[in-house]
């Protein structure tokens, strides 16, 4: 089966003054395929996403979207959930629907609304009364609330309980699709492992692993998770 | 259903739907649920269930009707075969451990009819 190409990186490399993040990463995202973004923290993956994301310059090498070039225009393709809280504490969770249906065309309100009813997080609580595990959920809600065609989802589970944990799983598999890309970077690969199809190991920038979770599950008879901590050991 | 992440997930799905059939759990001809359905019931991607159902269906286990979805087969020949593959598997491995503990064919054919009080008093 041949399957599109949506996202395609050549040769990436993004650099701070003397720190080298990325180094020549070359990734090809295909439709339909939900990828686990891995390493340790400092590996580079949060550049990464914010460079896919617009929000960072690369140093050199090519991000294509669609065959486009990133630009203003692409970013309408991307939906990109930062690790941090960055919800205003002021707002009640109703009034941050409403205000990122107002940001983002693609925003689909009614589906928030039915999602956050499923996990039960009550719309008209306010953001600082919410536990760290229901931000999580949030969070995780907003950002799948786009129609976009590509969803990077920043350390998720970080800081979130194993129930919330959970159900953030839960929400990112139900919602996928044939016709998205989900990328998750996370350092807790146990949790996540089940729903990947491929995992990228970021090892200081350079991408050590590329592959099917099942196939490398086979060959090497050990979980990902197992992988991770054999390629991650002296890191 | 709890998975084993040493194992590709894809197959656990398949020994867990084979042993239905074998046990009857699940019927010949009986409706599969949707690769959506029972990925969101299993809490795992729906393309490791639409692979699971491919495999199945190479192994003409399960077969699509297009548009209605997939179905159990309704040959008692591959069901039948499926029991007997299903068994032999796990016979062998019963052997296999026996033998590695120094059991001859006449000392587990004794343990198990000394064992068949229990496996009555568990049926």
């Amino acid at each position: 089966m041949n399957k599109l190409s949506v996202l395609k990186i050549t040769d990436l490399t993004k650099r701070y003054y003397n720190k080298t993040a990325l180094e020549n990463v070359s990734l090809d995202f295909e439709q339909g395929k939900i990828y686990g973004l891995l390493g340790p923290n400092g590996s580079g993956k949060t550049t990464l996403m914010k460079v896919v994301a617009g929000l960072h310059k690369q140093t050199s090498g090519s991000v294509l979207i669609n065959d486009e070039m990133l630009s203003y225009k692409s970013k309408a393709y991307v939906s990109y959930m930062p690790t941090e809280n960055y919800l205003y504490e002021n707002f009640k969770v109703i009034d941050i629907l409403k205000y990122y249906n107002t940001m983002y065309e693609d925003f689909r309100y009614d589906y928030a609304v039915n999602l956050l009813n499923d996990i039960d997080v009550n719309s008209d609580i306010k953001i600082s009364n919410l536990s760290s595990g229901q931000i999580g959920k949030l969070k995780t809600v907003i950002a799948l609330s786009r129609d976009a065609q590509i969803y990077m989802l920043d350390e998720p589970l970080n800081g979130v309980d194993v129930l919330s944990r959970d159900t953030i799983l839960d929400l990112i598999a139900k919602s996928h699709s044939e016709n998205k890309i989900i990328i998750i970077s996370t350092h807790l690969v146990s949790e996540i492992e089940k729903i990947l199809d491929t995992v990228i190991f970021l090892k200081e920038g350079i991408v050590e692993v590329f592959g099917d979770a099942e196939e490398l599950r086979q060959e090497r008879q050990l979980s990902v998770e197992g992988i991770y901590k054999e390629v991650f050991r002296n890191a | 259903m709890e998975f084993n992440n040493n194992i590709p997930i894809y197959l656990q799905v398949i020994e867990k739907i084979k042993q239905d059939i074998v046990s009857g759990k699940l019927k010949p001809g009986e409706k599969m649920p949707s690769s959506r359905d029972y990925s969101n019931e299993l809490g795992i991607n729906f393309n490791t269930v639409a692979r699971v159902y491919r495999e199945l269906e190479n192994e003409e286990i399960v077969f699509t009707k297009r548009g209605l979805g997939t179905f159990i087969t309704e040959s008692d020949q591959i069901i039948e075969k499926l029991r007997y593959t299903m068994a032999k598997n796990q016979i062998t491995a019963f052997i296999d451990g026996m033998k590695q503990l120094g059991y001859t064919k006449e000392d587990m054919i004794k343990f198990i009819e000394t064992e068949n009080n229990y496996l009555e008093g568990n049926e």
